[in-house]
C-alpha cells in the first residue's frame, strides 16, 4: 500500500492506493501519523481514497485512528473517492457522520 | 456440487490471497463486481479476527471450505485459536475486546450484511468457525422481475 500527500493551503491532501487490510494498514499507519504531525498547521485532511481498490473494517479502524489525531489537532477530516466496495462499509459504519465525503474543492 | 478447501498460517500477509482465492473460486456462479466485492470483504473480516483474535501473539492454521451448489456460495472459516467467551456481544456492532488498538469492532456486522446467511460456532479455548453463505444473481433475477 502506498501513501503520498500534498499541502495545498490550509487543505492536506493524502493519497492512499492498494487494498486496505489488517497487513498493509500496519505499514502506513506511522507514515500517515507523520505527514499529519508535519501538517499540524493546516485546518484538515482530505483522505482521497481513489487508489484504494479494496478496503475491509481494519481500514475504517485507521480511520478512525487518524481522525482522532487530527481533532487532537483540531484540524477537520474528510473523505473523497471512495470506490463502490469502500463506500458501502464507510455508509455501513457511519465514519461518514465523522468525515464527511466530498466531491471536488472544500 | 463444487468444493474447494484452503489452509494456510494465520500470518497477515495471507488475507489478500484468502480473499482473493475466494472470490476466484466463485467465479463460476458469473457474479457481479459488487457480489464479488462483498464476498471479499467479508472472508476479509472472518480472516483477519482469526489472525488478530484467534491466534492473538501465536502462529495457527486457518482452514476455508468452500461449496458452490446451485447459485448459492457457502463459505466456512475455522480456527483453533482461542475462541470467543460471548458470541452474541462479540457480533454486536462496534464492540471490540481490542480497545486501545483503532479496532472498529464492525466485522461481524459487516459478514451480516454483506452475506445471505451468517453464524459463529465458537468454544472457548478450543477455537471458532464462522460460517456463511451468499446467493450470487438474487439482485440480477429480482430486477429482471
Amino acid at each position: 500500500m502506498k501513501i503520498q500527500s500534498c499541502r495545498q493551503g490550509e487543505s492536506l491532501y493524502i493519497y492512499l492506493d492498494g487494498e486496505m487490510d489488517e497487513h498493509s494498514v500496519a505499514a502506513i499507519r506511522r507514515e500517515a501519523d507523520r505527514l499529519i504531525d508535519e501538517n499540524a498547521g493546516a485546518s484538515r485532511a482530505v483522505f482521497d481514497l481513489a487508489g484504494v481498490r479494496f478496503m475491509d473494517s481494519t481500514g475504517i479502524g485507521f480511520l478512525i485512528g487518524r481522525y482522532k489525531k487530527l481533532r487532537r489537532y483540531g484540524m477537520g477530516m474528510y473523505l473523497e473517492n471512495p470506490n463502490a466496495g469502500a463506500d458501502k462499509i464507510l455508509e455501513l459504519s457511519g465514519v461518514y457522520s465523522l468525515m464527511p465525503k466530498i466531491q471536488g474543492d472544500i | 456440487m463444487n468444493k474447494m478447501q484452503l489452509k494456510f498460517l494465520s500470518r497477515s500477509e495471507n488475507e489478500i490471497f484468502a480473499r482473493n482465492a475466494v472470490a476466484a473460486f466463485a467465479l463460476s456462479l458469473n457474479p457481479t463486481l459488487s457480489e464479488l466485492s462483498d464476498v471479499k470483504t467479508a472472508v476479509s473480516e472472518a480472516v483477519t479476527n482469526c489472525i488478530v483474535h484467534g491466534y492473538a501473539d501465536r502462529e495457527g492454521w486457518i482452514t476455508i471450505d468452500c461449496t458452490v451448489k446451485g447459485d448459492c456460495l457457502h463459505i466456512q472459516i475455522s480456527d483453533n485459536g482461542r475462541g470467543i467467551a460471548d458470541v452474541e456481544q462479540a457480533t454486536q456492532p462496534f464492540f471490540t475486546t481490542l480497545e486501545g488498538e483503532e479496532r472498529s469492532g464492525m466485522g461481524f456486522t459487516i459478514m451480516q450484511t454483506f452475506m445471505t446467511e451468517f453464524s459463529v460456532q465458537s468454544v472457548a479455548g478450543a477455537g471458532t468457525t464462522v460460517s456463511m453463505s451468499k446467493h450470487i444473481g438474487a439482485k440480477a433475477e429480482a430486477d429482471a422481475r
